[in-house]
């Protein structure tokens, strides 16, 4: 009987080790797996490469991981949001590298490395900085940039509704990164607000496919980053 | 220069403008912040459906106090709402409809145009500045139409519409048309082109305040 379910959030991340690559789902605070990161926190892994659409606001969540000075480098397409100043002050003291890349690419380099592609060509940030340095070739009369897919160590992300056999449904526009990043880790880590047996979800309706993810963990009332940041939190 | 004009067009009004030129049926992407005010001035009879990268096709108006969901929510991470018909969808299918060329019209702000069409809308360059681009440079190497929303000078007057963009670009070549409190200007093979003056503005005011030149006899479609 395939069963994915832990205990916990806790369970869920303990074998993340110093120096892995850890994609984080969630745009803003849609799909931000909370729970996840904050087990992360107290898990204590440091040196950790984040891939993730943002930064984080206020002194929780994804923000919390690097206020805690657990993560050294963040692959990412918009580390400014409103309300983010653990990020920038890292950053300005040049206590965080930075990779930048144009939010579309950041998708399909994740796509890729989860559909076993290696790299791929794309028209995207021809002409800017960000193309600097980058192969680059003429198709169809146009210039496009080499870019490559990424792989991780794991991937934590949220789901409103999972399975026994890591099936996942996601909650409107929380799902963003996740179905990419799913594939692309060697141990997907999903957190859900419920969590059925296998047969009860339509398989129409699956969003990510179970063989994508390896551990569930139960989260029945996950936290929502600007509720904790209106009620002044900060994590741990 | 020519003293402030009596008129012009206010940031609804430049909305309201831009609008117009927005077929019924359009699949549209409206960029953060001056952009968004596009969707307050829908011509009357005309149904435009609003794709917000992030992941939804059909996005609705802000939400009514007390029925937002925190998980519904735009490319500004504002909450919307969905209208009917609404769809849903990962970030490679956001943006496979973004880089696949099939949404119709894309709408941005803009820091400079240049005469060629580059644009500059994402980084000043500033050295403490924290970099940030989201789906821009995506939007414009892929969506067929992109029109720029933007006030005609900076705040400290100096011309946004430029013959050489300065800062670091989004994009070379992709602006279509600009839309700015002054004018609309098409961005053609001959540089920067007179669609239409806002309302009590002269040609001389705009042209002063323009780093380029505009030509005025350039034939459109």
């Amino acid at each position: 009987m395939i069963d994915k379910r832990v205990g916990s959030a806790r369970e869920a991340v303990a074998d993340i080790f110093d120096g892995a690559t850890v994609m984080i789902g969630g745009f803003g605070e849609a799909g931000s797996p909370i729970e996840l990161i904050h087990a992360l926190i107290d898990q204590g892994a440091k040196g950790l490469t984040v891939v993730s659409n943002n930064t984080g606001t206020g002194l929780v969540g994804l923000a919390a991981l690097l206020r805690a000075e657990r993560v050294s480098k963040v692959i990412c397409s918009f580390p400014k949001t409103a309300g983010s100043t653990v990020f920038p002050d890292l950053y300005r003291a040049g206590k965080i590298e930075l990779e930048l890349v144009p939010q579309g690419t950041l998708a399909e380099r994740i796509r890729a490395g989860g559909a076993g592609i290696v790299a791929f060509y794309t028209p995207t940030a021809v002409g800017t900085p960000l193309a600097e340095g980058k192969e680059s070739r003429v198709f169809s009369n146009r210039e496009h940039v080499l870019e490559y897919g990424i792989r991780a160590d794991f991937t934590l992300i949220k789901g409103c509704k999972a399975d026994t056999h890591g099936n996942v449904l996601y909650h409107r526009t929380a799902r963003n990164f996740a179905p990419m990043m799913a594939t692309a880790a060697t141990v997907t880590i999903v957190q859900a607000a419920a969590v059925v047996e296998a047969g009860a979800l339509d398989p129409e309706a699956i969003v990510t496919p179970g063989i994508f993810v390896d551990r569930v963990v139960h989260v029945p009332s996950p936290a929502l980053e600007s509720a904790l940041n209106e009620a002044g939190a900060s994590y741990p | 220069m020519t003293s402030a004009p009596a008129n012009g067009w206010t940031r609804d009004g430049i909305a309201k403008r831009l609008a117009q030129d927005i077929p019924n049926g359009s699949y549209v992407n409206l960029g953060i912040g001056i952009p968004e005010l596009v969707a307050s001035h829908v011509p009357e009879g005309r149904t435009f459906i609003y794709h917000t990268e992030n992941g939804l096709l059909g996005m609705g108006p802000s939400p009514a106090a007390g029925e937002s969901d925190p998980e519904l929510i735009n490319a500004g991470k504002r909450r919307v709402t969905m209208m009917p018909g609404a769809a849903f969808f990962d970030q490679a299918t956001s943006f496979a409809m973004i880089r696949g060329g099939h949404l119709d019209l894309s709408v941005l702000g803009a820091l400079q145009v240049a005469a060629n069409g580059d644009l500059a809308n994402w980084s000043t360059g500033a050295d403490d500045a924290i970099p940030a681009v989201g789906g821009a440079m995506d939007l414009v190497a892929g969506v067929k139409r992109v029109f720029v929303m933007t006030t005609h000078v900076t705040k400290e007057g100096e011309p946004k519409l430029v013959k050489h963009c300065t800062y670091p670009l989004t994009g070379r070549g992709v602006v279509t048309r600009i839309y700015s409190d002054l004018a609309v200007i098409d961005v053609t093979e001959r540089g920067f082109a007179l669609v239409e003056l806002a309302p009590g503005i002269a040609f001389d005011f705009v042209q002063e305040r323009t780093g380029a030149p505009i030509i005025t006899n350039h034939a459109r479609k």
